[in-house]
């Protein structure tokens, strides 16, 4: 067995026990082995000591909503690449979404992701299986099969599915399997050959609009189908105020609701798009600024229940193209924790519920024993500096795509080492000139 | 007038880039861009340009020696030959390419393109594409000057500085006109243009289309928007139809062309409620009996083939601004 290690001098901040305290915590054979309230602590001997003066010892993120280019486009990503963009960012779990090629659709596939992650990332990869074949969108695949090969749940990624009796049948059968869904709400008929949010923005730069009803329309559908059949339901990301008002009505008709929010758009708002930047073209589309800031209330009141990175690693080839022609996505893995800073030092948000949002939360609606620190909890976890500044810049990252929505930001607060079972699988060297 | 290029100006006759000072855009993207100076600015220049047309050598020599690429990604018959005209009445070389391009192939072959026309050392490069900000996109990966010639339903610049030069011969100004613009709003480059300029002119501008043709915002950009034709048109000094694409009138966006045109085709009954004097104009080419009665399109108000003129004498006005006789870059 490895040796301890104990993390001394920490703001351990843990959105679990929702507690903020000065202390140490001890950590043996990869779990949480002790949690001390201030100091001093006894050294067990041997232990490897960290002093984290000045630093948070907070829960590893857990991202929902991250899509690798393994296997199929390697080009784009790998699983080691994207464990080194999560690892370098926070992140100690994310869930891979099952856009890939194959489309994980097949308990053998899942079988071999999981074996292939614990050989090459850094941190835990979950994969999450397909709601339907090939994400065509009308069979579904064999949840219990998927299940017992280790998917930690089910969504069809950036696809959305159309049916409403399918969905039906989806909801009915996951909740038999006591699986959680994540789905992805955009009406294709009304997104039409839309390419970014319809309004006087879209209509300046000759673009297709996207209305916000090709968003509520679907998610509205799917709040009443999942209360009929009792299914666990998370609205991957939603993005309007009127989306916000629904998942809260909804959530007083059934426990088993949540929803998620892209980092994206709770920092960013449609203007960002500037003259046809490409890296701004999401699904969801950026949305106005009052959209953001009703997003930002969604946070504080507890109705958005997670945020995640939406890292989707697109190369140049695609992005480098007319606006209408490029193809959706953004890198996020290595900002998604300082991007989501900028809302705690703003004071639009505590520090408590943006850590909750990316750590127990998430653990919860997985059912993960992670995202908490807590004793027999896993030593995933994360010592970041709350204020430190730095500059995003495309070169300094691990992901192998370039396409962020946060190139040349500057941001404040940085992860300084990353634990995942209790080993270190990254540190932040301060570069001196 | 400061002369503008030193060594070159003696060079140059009636109409001539060396009276004016030196333009300060290298591209012409969109019409956003200008300021209002360059844009009365470009119009100048095309009124001198007019009579270059008119005479019986219809040439000028200040682009010679200049290479000129016109670009086309989409058909345009009108559009890219008023171009090739006005580049060779300049002296210009000048060079067609049309790209035809499978949709999923356009942005590929759009950066392929212009990297290979630039290693062919043009000094001008007039594109159109049909998706918006495409032109723009190409104007960062060549070493020339860059004319947008319709990007989607984003811009098309000249056409908007055509319709200006073309409202201003005939009615002596600009500023404080009444302009209505009437049809497919939603899906026009030209409005777009059209409504930038003319705001920057100071003119009252109106949008008139059913409701299902008018694009999100457009009351922040025109100054005023009807759905009712005939109150659209009350008292306008000019009546700017578009063209309705045939596709758009089938069930899905338009029920049918008769409705349309019974609703939003320019008649001499609908005609009637703007100025006595009052002009109309299409950008072209035209459906007739579809937004415009041929009566109407052929009759005394119309202007519609003297756009076509002004057409020529923006594009060599532009040429001339962005390749200053005497620039060597």
């Amino acid at each position: 067995m490895s040796r301890p290690v104990l993390i001394e001098n920490a703001r351990i901040v843990d959105p679990g026990s929702m507690t903020d305290h000065q202390g140490a915590v001890l950590i043996e054979n990869g779990v949480i082995a002790d949690i001390v309230q201030g100091g001093p602590v006894g050294v067990p001997e041997d232990a490897e000591v960290i002093n984290a003066k000045g630093l948070i010892l907070a829960p590893g993120l857990i991202d929902m909503r991250v899509f690798t280019g393994e296997p199929g486009k390697e080009y784009r990503e790998t699983l080691q690449s994207a464990g080194e963009a999560a690892a370098a960012g926070g992140i100690t779990s994310f869930v891979m979404m099952p856009d890939t090629t194959p489309v994980v659709d097949d308990g053998a596939l899942i079988d071999f992701l999981i074996r292939r992650a614990s050989a090459t990332s850094k941190v835990n990869i979950l994969p999450a299986g397909a709601i339907t074949k090939g994400l065509n969108g009308s069979e579904i695949t064999e949840f219990g099969l998927l299940k017992e090969a280790g998917a930690v749940c089910l969504t069809d990624g950036r696809r959305s599915i159309q049916s409403n009796s399918l969905l039906r049948t989806a909801f009915s059968y996951a909740a038999n399997y006591d699986m959680q869904i994540i789905h992805h709400v955009a009406d294709r008929e009304l997104t039409g050959d839309g390419v970014m949010n319809e309004g006087l923005f879209a209509t300046i730069l000759g673009l297709r609009g996207i209305p916000l009803e090709a968003e509520t329309i679907p998610l509205a559908r799917d709040l009443q189908l999942a209360v009929l059949t009792g299914t666990r339901y998370h609205a991957a990301q939603i993005s309007t105020a009127y989306s916000a008002s629904l998942v809260r009505e909804a959530k007083r008709r059934s426990k088993k609701i949540t929803c998620g929010i892209s980092i994206n758009n709770l920092s960013l708002n449609e203007n960002d798009i500037g003259r046809y930047r490409t890296f701004f073209k999401l699904a969801t589309p950026l949305r106005t600024e009052d959209d953001r800031q009703a997003m930002i209330e969604g946070l504080r009141s507890g109705v958005i229940d997670t945020i995640h990175s939406d890292h989707d690693p697109q190369d140049s080839e695609v992005k480098r193209m007319p606006f209408a022609e490029a193809s959706d996505g953004a890198i996020g893995l290595e900002t998604l924790l300082a991007a989501a800073l900028r809302l705690v030092h703003s004071r639009d948000v505590d520090l408590m519920t943006v850590l909750r949002a990316m750590t127990f939360r998430p653990a919860q609606i997985l059912g993960l024993p992670s995202g908490r620190i807590a004793k027999g909890a896993p030593a995933d976890l994360i010592l970041f500096d709350l204020d430190y500044p730095w500059q995003v810049a495309e070169r300094d990252f691990h992901s192998r795509s370039r396409n962020t929505a946060f190139e040349g930001a500057r941001l404040a607060g940085k992860v300084m080492r990353t634990i995942v079972g209790g080993q270190t699988v990254h540190t932040f060297a301060e570069e001196t000139s | 007038m400061a002369q503008a290029s030193p060594g070159k100006a003696s060079t140059t006759s009636t109409a001539s880039s060396g009276d004016f000072p030196p333009f300060q855009q290298r591209h012409l993207l969109s019409i956003a861009d200008l300021k209002q100076h360059e844009i009365i600015d470009l119009l100048d220049r095309a009124e001198r340009m007019v009579p270059v047309s008119r005479q019986e050598r219809k040439t000028l020599p200040t682009l010679a020696g200049k290479t000129q690429i016109n670009l086309f990604f989409e058909a345009s018959t009108r559009t890219q030959g008023s171009f090739e005209i006005a580049g060779k009445r300049l002296g210009a070389l000048v060079m067609n390419m049309s790209v035809k391009t499978s949709s999923v192939s356009k942005g590929e072959t759009l950066i392929d393109t212009a990297s290979t026309l630039n290693a062919m050392r043009p000094d001008v490069i007039v594109v159109r594409h049909s998706a918006a900000g495409a032109v723009e996109l190409l104007s960062q990966k060549v070493g020339c000057a860059v004319i947008n010639a319709g990007d989607g339903a984003h811009e098309h610049p000249t056409q908007a500085l055509l319709d200006a030069l073309t409202i201003r011969r005939h009615k002596g100004r600009i500023s404080g006109l009444t302009v209505a613009i009437c049809g497919d709003i939603a899906n026009s480059r030209v409005v777009r243009s059209n409504l930038l300029l003319l705001g920057a002119l100071n003119v009252r501008t109106r949008v008139i289309a059913p409701r299902n043709l008018l694009p999100a915002g457009i009351e922040s950009l025109a100054t005023e928007v009807f759905t009712d034709m005939r109150e659209g048109l009350a008292g306008a000094d000019v009546v700017m139809m578009l063209r309705l694409q045939h596709e758009r009138a089938n069930g899905r966006m338009i029920p049918s062309v008769r409705e349309y045109y019974r609703f939003y085709g320019l008649d001499a009954e609908k005609l009637g409620f703007a100025k006595p004097d009052a002009i109309v104009m299409h950008p072209g080419p035209m459906n007739r009996g579809v937004e415009i009665d041929p009566a109407i399109a052929d009759g005394v108000q119309s202007v519609i083939n003297e756009q076509v003129e002004m057409g020529v004498a923006v594009r060599m006005a532009v040429l001339d601004a962005l390749l200053p006789a005497g620039d060597q870059s």
